[in-house]
């Protein structure tokens, strides 16, 4: 107790001056704040705002589904067989009918991008989707789609990899 | 010869009319339109000092530019809320004492002297009636503590309290210091006192600016000895059960406060409406300029300093400013008679 007090009293003073200079300096620096409506926040490009679905790549595997830890991913599918041409037995494909992701409950953790085995799922940067009402949060795949367009390409390869054995 | 100053010294209203009665409304609607209006300026300025402290920009939207009538829209809110008063609470004291604690602030902006001309009342016992004024608010804020019937509010209560016995010593002897020096406790006489050398230039009085200038945050609760309203310990002391318009007078009576004794540090240490001889501005602009100078450092501090803890508050002020303000007296007095 009595050393703490000396400290205290030895440190009196040019402290206490201290502190006012940096509050007095940080006052007539500029400030961080954004005026976010009135202009748009500079993000990163791959920022992670979104999750976007891009609809060709999905071969309906229900991974992201059955991975996801709220259940916030409704898919609706039908099977549809079709008649190779050179002849043979029957090719069943199955066809996807509803691809929704629930914002009101997804807690963007991401699982579902990681496990989609044909890079049907990306994170987009576009993050304006805020609605009045919780039940509006569900978003069918039309609106999932449109958010792919702002995702940037995947990066290059390094020099010397293996080439990629398909392009999405 | 100051005394002989002070006497004749006539507010300009006088000059300006005949009728009793019509001046002292004019005279009544000048100071209660001064106390409507300062405040809410020092409140703006709070927003805006602080955020630009932290690195953000404070109130943006309202108004237009730069969120100016920020201030006016949260008046609107505060009217608009629904005015709850506890089952338990004691409803007349807990209604009253809104306005026991702001009413004192009002009356003490009657004496503040803004020119020699510009006054609404130049008392002769001036510095004594403020000192005595400032006193009567903390009775608000321990009526409403113990009338809310809530714990939180008690303590805070008790705590602006003690707080008040602690401060109000150094703050008047320092005020004291100020007077035996001018051998006046008219605030004009004061002022007039100072020409040519305002107080705060003076080593001993410097001293004193820096007791009255702790004091009075003290005294006003406000950081870094904001404990009777410490929200980390006691939610919002003796106001946690108020809402809508009279939590909005206390805040009224936290800035009036601001503003009065920011008045009452400029006439005291800042020569008043003395104008510094480079920059002849008239007499109340240098008097409005000082009191916005003095809050700002008012909210430099809240900005700056973290809250003391209660007992440290109440040492701070028994073993050091006390003693110290009593030395400073003693020295005021030996140069006033040694020089005169």
């Amino acid at each position: 107790m009595a050393e703490t007090k000396g400290q205290m009293k030895a440190g009196l003073g040019l402290g206490l001056l201290k502190g006012l200079g940096v509050t007095l300096k940080t006052m007539l620096k500029p400030a961080m704040t954004v005026q976010y409506p009135h202009v748009k926040p500079d993000l990163p490009p791959r920022t992670r705002g979104v999750i976007a679905l891009k609809e060709a790549n999905c071969t309906v595997c229900y991974k992201c589904a059955r991975e996801c830890p709220d259940w916030c991913i409704y898919i609706d599918a039908h099977k549809e067989s079709h008649e190779p041409a050179g002849g043979g037995r029957a090719r069943s494909a199955k066809i996807l009918d509803r691809f929704a992701i629930d914002y009101s409950l997804c807690m963007y953790c991401g699982i579902c991008v990681e496990v989609c085995p044909f890079d049907a799922l990306f994170w987009s940067p576009e993050f304006e989707y805020a609605e009045y009402g919780l039940s509006d949060l569900l978003h069918e795949k039309e609106r999932l789609e449109e958010w792919t367009y702002k995702v940037l390409p995947p990066p290059a390869l390094e020099v010397g990899a293996e080439p990629a054995e398909e392009a999405s | 010869m100051i005394l002989a100053l002070a006497h004749t010294g006539q507010s300009v209203v006088n000059d300006w009319f005949s009728n009793v009665w019509l001046v002292v409304i004019i005279k009544a609607v000048a100071v209660l339109g001064f106390f409507l209006v300062a405040p809410l300026m020092v409140g703006y300025l709070e927003h805006k000092v602080l955020a630009h402290m932290q690195s953000r920009v404070g109130p943006m939207e309202a108004g237009g530019f730069h969120g100016w009538a920020q201030l006016m829209a949260d008046g609107v809110k505060f009217i608009q809320k629904e005015d709850i008063i506890p089952a338990a609470a004691d409803r007349s004291v807990f209604s009253l004492a809104p306005a026991v604690s702001m009413i004192p602030y009002i009356v003490v902006m009657v004496v503040i002297p803004f020119s020699p001309t510009v006054f609404a009342l130049n008392l002769d016992v001036g510095i004594f009636f403020v000192m005595a004024m400032g006193s009567v608010s903390v009775i608000g804020v321990l009526m409403a503590g113990w009338a809310s019937a809530n714990k939180f509010s008690l303590i805070g209560a008790l705590r602006a309290a003690a707080q008040l016995i602690a401060y109000e010593l150094p703050l008047v002897l320092a005020a004291a210091a100020v007077v035996m020096q001018a051998g006046t406790l008219s605030l004009i006489g004061i002022t007039e006192g100072q020409q040519g050398l305002w107080n705060i230039v003076r080593p001993w009085q410097l001293i004193g600016f820096f007791i009255f200038l702790i004091a009075s945050l003290a005294e006003l609760t406000r950081p870094p000895f904001d404990m009777p309203v410490a929200d980390s310990e006691i939610i919002f002391g003796a106001y946690t059960e108020y809402t809508g318009l009279k939590f909005a007078f206390f805040l009224l009576a936290e800035y009036g406060g601001i503003v009065a004794l920011s008045a009452i540090m400029a006439v005291l240490y800042l020569g008043g409406y003395k104008a510094l001889p480079f920059l002849p501005l008239p007499a109340p602009i240098w008097m409005a300029g000082k009191i916005g100078a003095l809050s700002f450092v008012v909210i430099w501090l809240r900005a700056t300093y973290p809250r003391l803890r209660e007992d440290q508050l109440q040492r701070f002020s028994w073993l050091v400013l006390i003693p110290l303000s009593l030395l400073q007296i003693m020295v005021v007095a030996v140069i006033k008679v040694a020089t005169k």
